[in-house]
């Protein structure tokens, strides 16, 4: 197992959004987490993602607690072991494309050339190279998300979390930033978590895992194992 | 009289559902068909005469009794055990998924919750869940499979939002069963 939870709660004041969700990530797998609007699949993966520390419960990456970590040790790991991609607006606008995946490498120490080469190379792999100079307002949408997912791998993570990828393109634009990150995840043997409520996107996942309630819905239809004779 | 097994219809199944509420005659059963299934072409008379036919032939309902109140003399049908373990094994069977499934899926699933119980209902709807998602995974790795041609690619799609739509249709309708099933039911 490379991720494991264990256990997951966490609320937002009185609401509880995890009540108790415990799940385990082998490597190189492809999850995808689905279900209802506010059934909870967010703040999972933001707290496997280590952003949202959990209420109870534990998180491990390699066997090691993520959860008790303090801020900057978990902001390190996202800027190494995990890559993180959200729907959209995490680019800088007054970067350029290259700027933006060159980014995290920079904050990581690595030099300014060998960063703009990397991201170059990241750019061309996700068929985004001729943007490398244009700033996030000057392409559609579809090509900042490649973008954003060249920023999300350019540090070569062992897990990516995806939280509705393409949840703001329309249905060809969002295949093709899927295409590319299975594609690419399974090139590098990463471990993808995606948050998806689209049955079509799940299908690009190895295995899906339902949510309801703050809890793991093993139907993924809102039953109770008891209520299918499961 | 064909001899075409009468339990080899939608039709067929759907009239056997709506018997196993109590004997009821053509007519009735075929205005409960066209309320119970809107969308569904209306039930010529003629079919429906022609169904019940086969049916009693193949020993799955029986006639009950004539009926006379103020029109022509009318026979009323009702569910044998074998038309009921035909219908059980009718609901249990999961079908095929395909971009065209969804009308048999959809009388299917309307009959279920007439004449099934909660659980075996929702057992079924599970059940058919699963056989789409599998179906949906295998048509996603064929159009993202390296060198997939343009036609792969436009076929698996074409299935891929049927599929999708359907697995829309059955969360729904879960939802919906969780909250009215006794409603639906009466």
């Amino acid at each position: 197992m490379i991720l494991q939870a264990r256990g997951l709660v966490r609320s937002y004041g009185a609401t509880p959004a995890l009540r108790g969700v415990t799940l385990g990530l082998a490597e190189g797998e492809i999850l995808a987490v689905t279900g209802p609007s506010g059934c909870g699949k967010s703040t999972l993966i933001h707290c496997l993602a280590g952003i949202l520390r959990p209420d109870a419960g534990e998180v491990l990456y390699l066997g090691q607690r993520v959860d008790t970590l303090s801020e900057a040790a978990r902001s390190k790991l996202r800027r190494g072991a995990f890559g993180v991609l959200f729907q959209f607006g995490q680019l800088v606008a007054e970067l350029t494309a290259a700027e933006n995946v060159a980014l995290p490498l920079m904050l990581a120490g690595t030099g300014r050339r060998e960063a703009r080469t990397a991201a170059l190379s990241w750019l061309e792999r996700l068929g985004v190279a001729e943007l490398a100079d244009q700033r996030p307002g000057e392409v559609s949408g579809g090509q900042q998300q490649r973008v954003a997912l060249a920023r999300a791998l350019v540090t070569e993570p062992r897990v990516l979390f995806a939280d509705e990828p393409t949840g703001a393109l329309d249905t060809l634009a969002g295949e093709q930033v899927l295409g590319h990150l299975v594609r690419l995840a399974r090139e590098q043997g990463t471990t993808v978590v995606l948050v998806t409520h689209e049955p079509r996107i799940a299908g690009y996942a190895d295995r899906e895992l339902t949510l309801r309630d703050g809890v793991i819905d093993a139907t993924g239809m809102g039953l109770t194992d008891k209520a299918v004779g499961a | 009289m064909s001899a075409t097994p009468a339990a080899g219809s939608t039709t067929a199944h759907v009239l056997l559902g709506l018997l196993a509420a109590g004997p009821r005659h053509g007519y009735e059963l075929k205005r409960a068909h066209d309320e119970r299934l809107p969308r569904a072409k209306p039930l010529a008379y003629g079919q429906v005469y022609a169904t019940l036919g086969r049916l009693q032939r193949d020993g799955l309902v029986t006639a009950v009794g004539q009926d006379q109140a103020g029109g022509p003399e009318r026979t009323s049908y009702a569910l044998t055990p074998a038309g009921r373990a035909q219908l059980d094994s009718w609901l249990e069977r999961i079908e095929t998924p395909a971009p065209y499934v969804t009308s048999t899926l959809l009388a299917k699933v309307a009959v279920a919750l007439l004449v099934a119980d909660a659980d075996k209902a929702r057992t079924y709807l599970v059940a058919q869940r699963r056989a789409h998602v599998e179906r949906l995974r295998e048509l996603t790795a064929v159009k993202t499979a390296p060198g997939a041609d343009l036609g792969a690619v436009i076929a698996a799609d074409f299935a891929i939002v049927h599929l999708d739509a359907d697995l829309r249709w059955l969360q729904t309708t879960l939802e919906r069963v969780a909250n009215t099933h006794g409603e639906v039911r009466s």
